[in-house]
């Protein structure tokens, strides 16, 4: 089958032959490899993108579900600058390797959209399914929480 | 020539050492435009899987690939048959097969790899393989390994009066965990034929070079035939040193002539890299009444799996480093790394010296109490410092080792005001809501530790960089792999520093156009490639200099005073490069007793962990831990911070959550729903302090920074922890029913 549905504004086709994930379509179809596999499982969060509203794991959502869905993937969260959440945490240093951050920037943005001002607590419970390996999560947590507190979105 | 007058600049380009630039490649990571070895693609690229061992132990009676190929799709099956040349590998000793030919050896040994059109008839035809397998006995306990002399290497140290004794006497036995590094990109790589027999390889490592050398003894090429090329990756901690996909990879692009791609999976992943030795640490510490050690005695057994690895280096770090950061002038270590049919375990960071800190800075605790004296006064009172002999080798320290300092600062440093807040964000249960607060005691815990820096015992230790100026400023060529630590900030900020020049570009390439720089471990990069830059620099600089007459470079050109001599555009004209290739002071093998100048630098760190325990279910918050670090000189104060954090977090994860669970040579565990890792609401707050003292060789003094932040931290979280619940916790992960049921 084909599906049909918007990737970062544009409308997409892709072929769905296969109990493939999401995840797969983006990166193996569509030529979008920003959004990462890590885990297969939805634990770590390094393929999040932004499905109709919702923050998602990629890798749990079947292609075949999206038809008709409008999708936001870290390509697709600034469209020439920098999106304040990439500032921020490109001031901060809060990128080392850099395997996480397309789903940590992702979920911020989410995080951002809903919720402004998000408090410490906030901040902390919305990233909680994102996990890093490098920075211990405190470059990060900086940015953020400076973000909330001074910067605007 | 063209001479003009402009007015000297009084200040070096910004963005030298010192200051912490914004790193070069955080935009496109920043914009999911980076490419990992994941992301890598190439015109008719074909895709591999492996066929791995379902026994940790088994003769295999027969292999038949007829059905997988027998599928469409499907250009290739190689088995142990199909290794042109060198059959096995290892990065000290090749002693692990390229695919297993007659006998399996541990649990998800690679048997067989399969080339095809696309993943999904790749990992098809992988399932396909038809392999008989006899399975046998494993050898999965350590201890009987030891007995049955399944060794990859002993190590005895004996230094000073083997009859000395003390009158306060500690004896412990210690444990702990298999750790996994857990790197959030999987292995990957893609093998290119270049059409002329030769192949070139885009794989994650940590060392181009070596990876490299393997890849041509395994098939058989020449070296020229074979091109390692440092590609984006996913960290590493230790996981990338050693081959695991690279010559699968190039034996199926030379067998099918196409570009082959393969990516691991997680659960793969756990099987596809070595892990942190499991240890088992036996000690005895005899002081006076005074708190002075007498004596040390310690037995350590680590367990290797089935293949060499690193293992022989691991067991020296763990032996060498046994007292930990104090003076001992009667010592007595036996040492055993064993083979069996666990997992194969090697490099991850700090390397040997975490399993023993553990232990050490158990019994230093237990040795203050016995004696009634405060844990940090015990510390100071035997503080390893410069000028001291390593209570282990003998060899007497000759880089600052600030001990005492990093002890004191530490204690300084101001404590978090106890546990009011009773949301549950500040509770060990968290959202689960499962804690009472009234059940909750809070725990103060220290330790300190010390490790090596760089490569030690003789091995020949370098890493090379080419410095070039161009009409862009100044490049900077290396093969030293940047795993997110920052090396091309700081690289790029040595050479800024000494050319005066601001555009300064960092450049990965290959290992046809390079010497090595090494591995990027053993905290060594900054040190090693970090030294070479600067002597590279330093060198093009004198002789750009004196060619136009003049006394010193920046943007513009060569000026003499407060004359511009020489354009930028003027000087490029020419060719200028410089290639360096820099060691470290020589280390010596051991003697017969573990004896000699085994190491070439060291740094010490102190952790103080602040932890909330749930005494009723075992639940534990690591509410705080602070931190004081010898780093010589920090080039850049937030890639040091960077490194602290991340690597205290891992040392956390070790001391409450994280371990491989093997039963019978079989992980259980291998997916991250059921290996656990730390998340940002376990993440504690961290203050770090940096002790900066002159005397190392690094460039400008500077010390490594990535392994000290994981060595004693989990010690420390551990003592905060039974300073909390009063339990003895000799093993980790410390677990629930360690604190809520022991």
């Amino acid at each position: 089958m084909i599906v049909t549905f918007t990737v970062n504004g544009e409308t997409v086709t892709a072929p769905v032959d296969h109990p493939g994930s999401l995840l797969n379509v983006l990166r193996d179809d569509l030529g979008l490899p920003g959004s990462k596999s890590a885990c297969e499982q939805g634990e770590c969060g390094s393929c999040s993108v932004i499905l109709d509203g919702e923050l998602v794991c990629s890798c749990l959502v079947m292609a075949a579900d999206v038809e008709g869905s409008s999708v936001t993937t870290v390509e697709g969260v600034a469209a020439g600058d920098l999106h304040p959440v990439q500032e921020a945490m490109h001031r901060a240093g809060a990128v080392q390797c850099g395997f996480c951050t397309p789903g940590i920037v992702v979920a911020a943005v989410d995080l951002f959209e809903q919720n402004p001002n998000p408090s410490p607590v906030e901040i902390r419970e919305a990233l909680a399914g994102n996990i890093c390996r490098c920075t211990g999560y405190g470059a990060i947590l900086r940015a953020l929480d400076g973000l909330a507190t001074g910067g605007d979105v | 020539m063209t001479i003009t007058r402009r007015l000297r600049p009084t200040t070096v380009p910004e963005g030298g050492v010192g200051e912490s630039p914004l790193r070069p490649d955080g935009v496109p990571k920043l914009r999911g435009e980076f490419a990992y070895a994941q992301d890598l693609t190439a015109e008719g690229m074909l895709w591999a899987a492996t066929v791995r061992s379902p026994h940790p132990r088994a003769r295999i009676v027969s292999i038949d690939i007829a059905p997988a190929l027998a599928i469409t799709g499907v250009h290739a099956c190689l088995t142990s048959e199909d290794v042109p040349g060198r059959a096995h590998f290892g990065l000290e000793h090749p002693d692990q097969p390229v695919l297993a030919g007659s006998h399996v050896n541990y649990w998800g040994e690679p048997v067989a790899v399969v080339a095809a059109e696309d993943p999904r008839t790749a990992l098809l035809a992988a399932s396909l393989v038809e392999v008989e397998y006899e399975p046998l006995a494993p050898l999965t306990d350590p201890v009987i390994a030891d007995q049955r002399d399944e060794v990859i290497r002993r190590l005895r140290i004996r230094r000073g009066d083997q009859g000395a004794t003390g009158p306060v006497v500690i004896e412990g036995r210690y444990e702990v965990g298999m750790q996994d590094q857990a790197p959030l990109g999987t292995e990957a790589g893609l093998a290119i034929p270049d059409g002329q027999g030769g192949v070139d390889l885009y794989a994650t490592s940590q060392f181009v070079h070596v990876d490299q050398e393997q890849v041509v003894a395994s098939l058989g090429l020449r070296p020229d035939q074979v091109r390692s090329h440092p590609t984006g990756i996913g960290g590493a901690f230790g996981a990338r040193e050693d081959v695991n996909l690279h010559i699968h990879l190039c034996m199926l692009a030379l067998h099918t002539g196409r570009p082959v791609k393969m990516v691991y999976q997680r659960s793969e992943s756990f099987t596809g890299h070595v892990h942190r030795h499991p240890a088992w640490l036996q000690y005895r510490h005899e002081a006076d009444r005074d708190g002075r050690l007498v004596r040390v005695e310690a037995k350590v057994v680590i367990d290797g799996g089935a293949y060499a690895s690193t293992t022989s280096a691991v067991l020296a770090n763990a032996c060498y480093f046994v007292v930990g950061p104090y003076r001992c002038d009667s010592v007595a270590v036996d040492g055993v790394g064993v083979r069996t049919n666990n997992p194969p375990c090697g490099a991850m960071r700090g390397f040997g010296a975490v399993q023993v800190c553990f232990a050490y800075e158990s019994q230093m605790d237990r040795l203050a109490h016995a004696l009634n004296m405060d844990p940090l006064d015990l510390r100071e009172l035997n503080a390893l410092e410069s000028g001291d002999p390593m209570p282990t080798t003998g060899q007497v320290i000759g880089t600052p080792l600030p001990t005492r300092e990093v002890i004191r600062t530490l204690e300084a440093m101001p404590l978090p005001d106890d546990l009011t807040d009773s949301h549950y964000s500040s509770l060990p249960g968290g959202s689960g809501l499962t804690t009472e607060q009234e059940q909750v005691r809070r725990g103060v815990g220290y330790a300190f530790g010390i490790k090596n820096l760089g490569f030690s015992e003789g091995f020949d230790d370098y890493a090379q960089a080419r410095v070039r100026l161009t009409s862009a400023g100044a490049v900077v060529e290396t093969a030293a792999i940047e795993v997110g630590q920052g090396l091309v900030t700081v690289l790029a900020q040595i050479a800024r520093t000494v050319l005066g020049v601001s555009d300064v570009h960092v450049v990965h390439v290959d290992t046809s156009q390079i010497d090595s720089a090494g591995s990027t471990s053993a905290s060594r990069q900054t040190q090693l490639s970090g030294g070479a830059t600067k002597e590279a620099a330093e060198r093009l600089r004198q002789r750009v200099v004196d060619r136009f007459g003049g006394d010193h470079l920046d943007d513009s050109g060569v000026w003499l005073g407060e004359d511009l001599v020489a354009s930028w555009a003027s000087v490029v004209e020419s060719e200028w490069v410089e290639t360096v290739t820099f060691r470290h002071p020589p280390t010596t093998k051991p003697d017969e007793n573990g004896q000699g100048v085994i190491h070439a630098d060291f740094a010490v760190a102190g952790h103080r962990a602040v932890v909330d325990v749930d005494l009723e279910l075992g639940l534990v918050k690591v509410v705080r831990v602070d931190t004081v670090q010898d780093v010589g000189r920090a080039l850049n104060p937030d890639s040091v911070r960077g490194q602290i954090e991340g690597g205290i977090l891992q040392g956390v994860g070790l001391a409450v959550m994280e371990e491989l669970v093997l039963e019978d040579g079989v992980i259980r565990n291998p997916t991250f729903t059921d290996y656990l890792l730390p998340t940002i609401l376990d993440a504690p707050e961290v203050e770090a302090l940096l002790i900066e003292q002159d005397g190392s060789w690094g460039p400008f003094g500077a010390k490594g920074v990535g392994e000290p932040p994981t060595i004693s931290s989990t010690a420390a979280v551990v003592a905060a922890i039974r300073a909390a619940c009063g339990k003895e916790l000799n093993r980790v992960p410390v677990r629930p029913q360690d604190i809520a049921l022991s």
